[in-house]
């Protein structure tokens, strides 16, 4: 015996199915093309070549390349991808190794083993696609892939199947999937989340970003705002604010040359500096798309640090978020805001910065305000003077300003009196500076536009924005907005109209034609569609999961409660399932299933029934086995048989059948 | 109480050719080395949707977590209420390759696939078994020594939907497959002797000359069939063979004296191959053992299990 054992081991496993293996390199080919479209272009051909070649081996037969040349095309890919990705650590990086390993893993799929090895593989490139692309329609797309690959290791699994059996490998692997779906959404809710990695871990590279900057020069915000790219999107826990609220805070701007203005050398903080709520404040949650810079925003003023960043976020003197990451990733964190508030100066030296001014620029504005303090007025008079300026001469609100001179703001205030929220907001603060009242500018974005489908709040380039802020006794920082008291009929676009009064786009549809209010609202749907994708599905993270629990009344459950619920949930799903999985097959006539019970019954004792046997014939048996079972045996089949094969009985026939069945209880000899 | 043995001996079934229905406690459920490894995979994936805050990569792990956890079900369901009928080895002679037949009765409605059969190593081709229907799996037996070979524990397994999980019952047939020794390459038979005097002349129709036709019996050789009779639509006859002599071959252990121990009865099997098939009537005569003239397949089968069991040493055949 033992001889033959070691000879049966001696043989090569068996190759796996055909049609298994067409399955898995069709579901390979598709999971691999997302990341080869990431991929540089000769490391593709080689992908696609390999690819190719694997086809080409199942299809026609072509040979495949021996172990040497094997070895020398898997070492050749290695070198191409340290080749063009230089160094080994990022994801882009590790991911073109992975796509590299796994087409040359086609060329050895001699066993069920390999072929299961490159089929887990391709599982693990689609979580890889995810890292790069979380889109509904990438999800549609390897939700695809994924059905391939479960029916492929379906087929994988049925040695001799036959590539007419491909149909029911996708009903099986399509079934299986489905009656999984109910599990998975119970562990995806369910399963305790935290709020950072385990470990730093590389993250995709981004290309660069329009946005904000951290300095500014009169010009550069009305470049941005021709842009309709999403900056974030906001969910309100309650009602969205009023537009003339809505002040998303930026990099503030100290320093400045007469020209450029420019942020200040800050410590940063780790936790928000006190100051007075005057109101309840408001709680609402972002999600910021990737900007390649690590500033986040919140709304006047934030009352705590960003709950759910992926890394930690501090906070500057000035109010502004700031990660200490670069924003690859769209990233989501919940906020706490007061929008009224008595927010005093820190630091002494803040006052010497915020009236900071270069020598020789500007000279007419320093008359002006100079003037406005040989009138007598206080701080406040100086900004209600400079305010009243803008709003009674002919200031126009413009998205192209003429270009400005050597002295800017006076050119501005002088000349052009054109300008839009930049040149609005660097004139005041420099007017106010000369005038001796601590000011600084502030970047950031300002209003938004609400989705009328889902209730949130879009925040565009479009909404960039500069305002004003100046220090006065016993308020502390007040926002000032000179931007917003030029009048609507000196607003030359119609975009900007409103965009203070109102987060409804019907301001800036107003006018334009149907089709465009066709457009407006087909996009509406769609982003709103996705907003919902990122908040259940791609956003779902701790803060989420906290919030539905809550709505469910969970509210306070730690973690290991919540896994003891997850597993007895697991179980509550898994034993419903298993008993519509293994339940016995009930025949539709009632007196076949009454049969079948006592013949059941009789199987439990031993006396199991032949498929070719009659009822009389098994009746007979069981008498010769169990002549103690003589009567009730005789009495049921006596029934059964009437019911069957004769006339009479029917309903009353059933009932005596039944009655029968149920009161026979066999005992094991 | 009956549990507890059941538990000690989970992996030594009763010997028995009962048929049997596979219910909750004989079949046996574990992870294979490929479900380990997927589930390192899911690890890994999970440890990536953590690492990325991925819900995408989250979504899909527990996906798979939970496909692994149904295909647990499925893969049980594929055997169990399997109905097994041991079939009836048909006997070889040693050497030669036997095959032991299982009969997989599905009671359901929805074809099981790939159900394998194991033996000692030993494995048969996996078999799909049709809804509300029957296949046969058979697992060839390689044989060495003549005797009964009484048949080694069975895995009757499978690792259908995804080869994640295996799932199996042992059983233990109790019919012993008989192996015939393992005729020589010999040719010719020994010299015919006349009749003994003990001999009925309805006993024994032997001899090359046609003598009349009767209606077939079971047993009697295929090669005494009137195949032209039954061409013209006589039914089934047999060819009685005879005429004045009684022609008896008495095939004995003395006969193939030179030889010894095995070779002797390898000789003797040999004979009587040929003796059947010239539609000889021929005996079998072994120290301690006789058999009395008579032609067809029971009796070849008589003389060849007589030759088989012949003088066994005790633990023969036995296996393990």
């Amino acid at each position: 015996m033992r001889f033959w054992r070691k000879k049966s081991r001696g043989t090569p496993p068996p190759a796996p199915p055909g049609s298994g293996r067409l399955l898995l390199l069709l579901a390979l080919g598709m999971v691999l093309l997302p990341q080869l479209l990431r991929m540089s272009s000769l490391l593709v051909a080689g992908c696609v070549a390999v690819l190719l070649w694997r086809v080409l081996y199942e299809i026609k037969g072509w040979p495949l390349p021996s172990r040497g040349l094997r070895l020398l095309i898997v070492m050749a890919g290695i070198a191409g991808v340290l080749q063009v990705h230089r160094g080994i650590l990022g994801l882009d990086q590790g991911m073109a190794l992975l796509a590299v390993m796994l087409c040359f893993k086609l060329l050895e799929l001699r066993s069920l083993r390999d072929a299961l090895l490159t089929l887990f593989m391709g599982y693990f490139m689609v979580v890889g696609n995810f890292l790069f692309d979380q889109s509904m329609q990438m999800g549609a797309y390897l939700v695809l892939v994924v059905l391939l690959l479960t029916s492929a290791m379906v087929a994988l699994n049925h040695p001799g199947g036959q590539h007419g059996d491909v149909p029911r490998y996708f009903r099986l692997g399509g079934g299986l999937l489905l009656q999984a779906l109910p599990m998975m959404l119970l562990l995806f809710v369910l399963f305790p989340r935290i709020d950072h990695p385990l470990w730093a871990v590389p993250e995709p590279e981004t290309r660069g970003r329009t946005g904000l900057s951290d300095s500014l020069q009169m010009g550069t915000i009305s470049e941005l705002v021709e842009s309709n790219e999403v900056v974030f999107r906001v969910d309100f826990d309650d009602a969205i604010p009023p537009a003339s609220q809505l002040y998303w805070r930026g990099p503030v701007l100290w320093q400045t040359d007469g020209r450029n203005w420019e942020r200040m050398a800050q410590q940063p903080l780790n936790a928000i500096p006190a100051f007075e709520r005057l109101d309840a404040g408001l709680s609402y949650r972002i999600s910021q798309e990737p900007s390649g810079r690590n500033w986040l925003f919140a709304l006047d003023l934030p009352t705590r640090l960003p709950d759910g960043v992926s890394a930690r976020a501090v906070v500057l003197p000035d109010m502004q978020l700031i990660h200490t990451r670069e924003l690859r990733k769209r990233e989501r964190y919940t906020l706490h805001s007061s929008l009224d508030y008595r927010f005093e100066a820190q630091q002494l030296e803040e006052w010497g910065a915020a009236l900071q001014l270069p020598e020789g620029f500007n000279p007419r504005s320093h008359a002006l305000a100079d003037s406005w303090r040989e009138q007598g007025l206080d701080d406040e008079g100086v900004v209600d003077a400079a305010l009243a300026m803008f709003r009674q001469q002919p200031f126009y609100y413009s998205r192209q300003p003429p270009l400005l001179g050597d002295h800017p703001v006076d050119d501005f205030l002088y000349g052009t009196q054109r300008g839009f929220c930049e040149h609005y907001a660097a004139a005041f603060v420099t007017l106010m500076r000369a005038a001796g009242v601590p000011a600084r500018l502030v970047t950031g974005y300002q209003g938004g536009e609400r989705n009328p489908v889902a209730d949130y709040l879009i925040v565009r380039q479009s909404n960039a924005h500069a305002w004003a802020e100046v220090w006065l006794p016993g308020e502390g920082w007040v926002r000032v907005d000179p931007t917003s008291v030029i009048p609507p009929e000196r607003v030359e676009s119609v975009a900007d109209s409103g965009r203070f009064e109102s987060v409804e786009a019907d301001h800036r549809l107003a006018g334009s034609g149907l089709l465009a209010r066709l457009g407006w609202r087909v996009s509406s749907n769609w982003d709103a569609l996705n907003h919902r994708w990122d908040r259940w599905v791609q956003g779902f993270d701790r803060q989420r999961q906290q919030q539905l629990l809550d709505e469910l009344g969970l509210a306070g459950w730690g973690w290991q409660q919540l896994a003891l619920l997850m597993i007895a949930l697991l179980f509550a799903i898994l034993i419903p399932v298993a008993w519509w999985l293994l339940r016995r097959p009930r025949p539709a006539d009632p007196v076949l299933a009454e049969y079948e019970r006592f013949c059941r019954r009789l199987a439990a004792i031993g006396l199991l029934r032949h498929a070719d046997e009659g009822p009389s014939d098994f009746a007979a048996r069981v008498i010769a086995e169990r002549p103690d079972l003589q009567g009730a045996v005789n009495r049921i089949t006596g029934l059964y048989s009437a019911l069957r094969y004769g006339r009479s009985a029917g309903r009353q026939g059933l009932i005596r059948l039944r009655q029968a069945v149920r009161a026979f209880h066999p005992k094991q000899a | 109480m009956n549990h507890w043995q059941r538990l000690l001996s989970w992996h030594r079934p009763e010997a028995s050719d009962q048929p049997l229905s596979l219910e909750r406690g004989r079949i046996y459920i574990l992870p294979t080395r490929h479900g380990w490894m997927f589930m390192l995979v899911l690890l890994a994936m999970l440890i990536a949707a953590i690492n990325y805050q991925n819900g995408l990569a989250y979504l899909l792990t527990f996906l798979l977590a939970s496909l692994a956890l149904v295909s647990m079900l499925h893969s049980f369901r594929n055997l169990y209420r399997l109905r097994i009928r041991p079939g009836h080895p048909a006997p070889v002679f040693a050497g030669e390759t036997a095959w032991y037949p299982l009969l997989l009765e599905n009671p359901r409605a929805l074809t099981r696939l790939a159900i394998g059969m194991q033996q000692q190593g030993r494995e048969a081709t996996p078999v799909d078994v049709p809804g509300n229907s029957t296949a046969w799996v058979r697992l060839a037996v390689p044989t060495e020594r003549r005797g009964p070979l009484k048949p080694a524990r069975i895995t009757l397994y499978s690792l259908f939907p995804l080869g994640l999980f295996r799932t199996w019952t042992y059983l233990r047939p109790a019919t012993p497959m008989m192996v015939y020794p393992r005729p020589d390459s010999s040719r010719g038979l020994p010299p015919p002797q006349p009749g003994g005097e003990g001999q009925d002349s309805g006993q024994a129709r032997g001899g090359d000359d046609f003598a009349s036709l009767r209606p077939y019996h079971p047993g009697d050789s295929l090669r005494q069939v009137d195949w032209k009779a039954l061409a013209r639509e006589q039914g089934l006859m047999s060819k009685q063979f005879g005429g004045g002599e009684r022609e008896v071959l008495w095939l004995q252990w003395e006969l193939a004296a030179p030889l010894e121990g095995e070779a002797r009865l390898s000789r003797l099997t040999r004979w009587v191959i040929e003796a059947d098939s010239q539609t000889l009537c021929y005996g079998l005569s072994l120290p301690g053992r006789q058999v009395e003239p008579a032609r067809g397949e029971a009796h070849r089968r008589q003389c060849l299990e007589a030759l088989a069991l012949h003088a066994l040493p005790l633990r023969q055949g036995e296996a393990r």
